[in-house]
């Protein structure tokens, strides 16, 4: 087969000039930066008419955007791992959104969850553990000392995961000769790097979202979050993908074919995040036990059941019907469209994760949700706010490389998928 | 300039013409050169699959996911309804104090049916639409077309095609650097 474009493949060095990224990106990080600073902004305001309402905002955009680095992170060890020209094309896009320096920001970016953990997390209180027998013996893990180890633990690892595969990168860069070592290491690291972001991320979560109620417990939570992150990288390296195909270099290189794939990929991942999320539905819905079914019950109330029917509607059925259309995926800018459309879904989602949990009131029949829009404007507020800083170090990042691996054994491949004749 | 053996051929009509390639990029692009010369009814066979040569033989778009599509669909009412005649009208029954139609407890059988049907369209839908099975076929009539299964590459245009013409086809299939071009036989 491979002798069909052997006349395109010319052996040409390529060199980082050849995939540097257009000044668009660099636009990027200054509209990000505004966009950070008109966020954090109107977030602050929240603070003033509502505290316990701000930290549940704020959490929900925290809580957002470490997925989305976490996701890519996640994906960045799948394409090492399974390889494929799909993933050469978006290396460049995962590493710099799961960038070491990412990271550690958004770890900073905890900072305020810790301070708004008493208006955030009903185990802080400490007459409210002594009031109720199961958060006494959740107390040896659910306290505040420990939850913060964690999450500096839970940084930690992917901070780690992802400097190794960031350096290692680096090196085959500058080093394209040897670039199937680098390619080995970066795989070996994947393996055991990707049962890690599994462990860590079901911790994350149940630490993070699912004490916000501390009676409630749900073995498929971790699960749920790691399909939701995944399906977030993936939109958001889409919508990247596609705004980068319009400019040099990219649009030379990004061709229908790549889109197909990472069409597919999405259709794949929405349709998981459905199965978790209905696999969690059916079995507490079909359990019905108090402990577990008020979670839902918050959510089947006060208006949120709205949000709940836009979830089931927007977040999997209109983006499967769409994504079904092979024509569709092929079409950059259409994929893009659904992509963002998507990314604002995940968005509704950790909303509705997380905001109903506010004003629950301690020690109150913890079922009775309101659907506050003020709280949802905030929530978004706080999403643009975070999502900015987080935006202008992913362009910041992105500038700096070269926008193609220059050492990846599957480069020229790569470059050819889709550009048989010409 | 016409060939000897052109001027001595019979007049049986055939059902078309067939040139043989020694490699892939010779098929690819002698498809794409009689796709441009505007023959349309063609096929070609390659021992593997060759993404390039479906795009060049001009193969039309099949109607295949639809029906996949109308399959799944239809697996999915049919699944959903036959669930609630079952549960609500055939044998009421109340399990746990729900009402008789729970949606969520009837989603996964419903989703099995719409895999059931779609996947069974698929299979049908791809053997009948390729009008399988065929227990004859003129292809089969050129002795070296058995090599399509091993190591050559053929091009076929058939006779059905308004362009077609015995003679002229003939010398276009030559000047594409083809090993050999035959008659196929009906």
């Amino acid at each position: 087969m491979s002798e069909v474009h052997t006349h395109d493949v010319h052996a040409a060095h390529r060199t980082a000039a050849d995939f540097a990224a257009s000044l668009e990106v660099g636009r990027l990080q200054t509209l990000a930066l505004i966009a950070a600073v008109v966020g954090i902004a109107l977030t602050l305001l929240g603070a003033f008419l509502d505290i316990e309402q701000f930290f549940h905002s704020y959490l929900i955009g925290f809580v957002f955007w470490t997925g989305v680095s976490a996701g890519c992170l996640a994906i960045l060890m799948i394409q090492h791992l399974a390889g494929g020209a799909w993933g050469v094309v978006i290396r460049r896009v995962l590493e710099a959104a799961s960038s070491p320096l990412t990271l550690l920001v958004m770890l900073l970016l905890f900072i305020p969850v810790v301070i708004g953990a008493p208006f955030l997390y009903e185990w802080t209180h400490r007459d409210a553990v002594q009031a109720n027998q199961f958060l006494q013996w959740k107390a040896p893990y659910l306290n505040l000392p420990f939850f913060i180890g964690r999450t500096i633990l839970y940084f930690a690892i992917f901070g780690a995961l992802s400097y190794f595969l960031n350096v290692w990168s680096n090196q085959q860069d500058n080093d394209p000769a040897n670039g199937y070592i680098y390619e080995r290491q970066m795989r070996t690291l994947s393996g055991p790097g990707l049962v890690l972001f599994a462990l860590t991320t079901t911790f994350a979560s149940v630490d993070w979202v699912m004490s916000l109620d501390p009676e409630w417990y749900s073995t498929i939570f971790g699960i749920l979050f790691m399909g939701g992150w995944g399906l977030s990288a993936l939109a958001f390296v889409i919508a990247v993908s596609v705004f980068l195909a319009q400019r040099r270099p990219m649009n030379d290189i990004l061709a229908p074919a790549h889109f197909h794939d990472l069409g597919k990929l999405l259709l794949a991942f929405v349709m998981l995040w459905a199965y978790f999320s209905f696999s969690q539905l059916l079995i507490i819905w079909s359990g019905n036990l108090p402990e577990e079914i008020p979670w839902y019950l918050r959510r089947y109330s006060g208006g949120w059941q709205v949000v709940s029917i836009a979830l089931i509607v927007f977040h999997f059925a209109l983006p499967f019907l769409l994504l079904l259309s092979r024509d569709l995926k092929r079409h950059a800018r259409t994929l893009g469209a659904v992509a963002l459309f998507v990314l604002l879904m995940r968005m509704v989602d950790v909303v509705w994760l997380i905001a109903p949990e506010a004003h629950r009131g301690h020690g109150a029949p913890s079922y009775v949700g309101h659907l506050n829009p003020v709280a949802i404007l905030f929530g978004f507020a706080a999403l643009i706010g975070i999502g900015g800083v987080w935006l202008a170090l992913f362009a910041w990042q992105l500038r700096r490389r070269p926008l193609m691996p220059l050492g990846d054994p599957l480069l020229e491949k790569a470059l050819h998928h889709g550009h048989h004749h010409h | 300039m016409m060939n000897e053996d052109l001027l001595q051929r019979d007049d049986r009509p055939i059902y078309g013409l067939m040139a043989e390639f020694d490699t892939p990029t010779g098929v690819v692009n002698a498809a794409r050169q009689a796709h441009d010369a505007g023959y349309r009814q063609m096929d070609a066979f390659s021992p593997f699959p060759i993404h390039e040569l479906t795009e060049a033989v001009g193969a039309k778009k099949t109607r295949l996911p639809l029906l996949i599509f109308l399959g799944g669909l239809a697996g999915c009412i049919g699944g959903f309804l036959m669930q609630a005649y079952m549960m609500a009208v055939d044998y009421p029954l109340i399990i746990g104090g729900r009402p008789l139609v729970s949606i969520p407890s009837y989603i996964p059988v419903t989703f099995e049916c719409t895999v059931l049907l779609a996947a069974t369209t698929a299979v049908v839908g791809m053997i009948v639409l390729n009008g399988l099975p065929r227990p004859y076929h003129p292809v089969f009539n050129v002795p070296r077309f058995e090599l399509a299964s091993r190591n050559r590459f053929f091009l076929l245009i058939e006779s059905t095609d308004p362009k077609f013409d015995r003679d002229e086809t003939k010398l276009f299939l030559r000047s594409l650097n083809s090993r050999e071009v035959s008659d196929v036989d009906y």
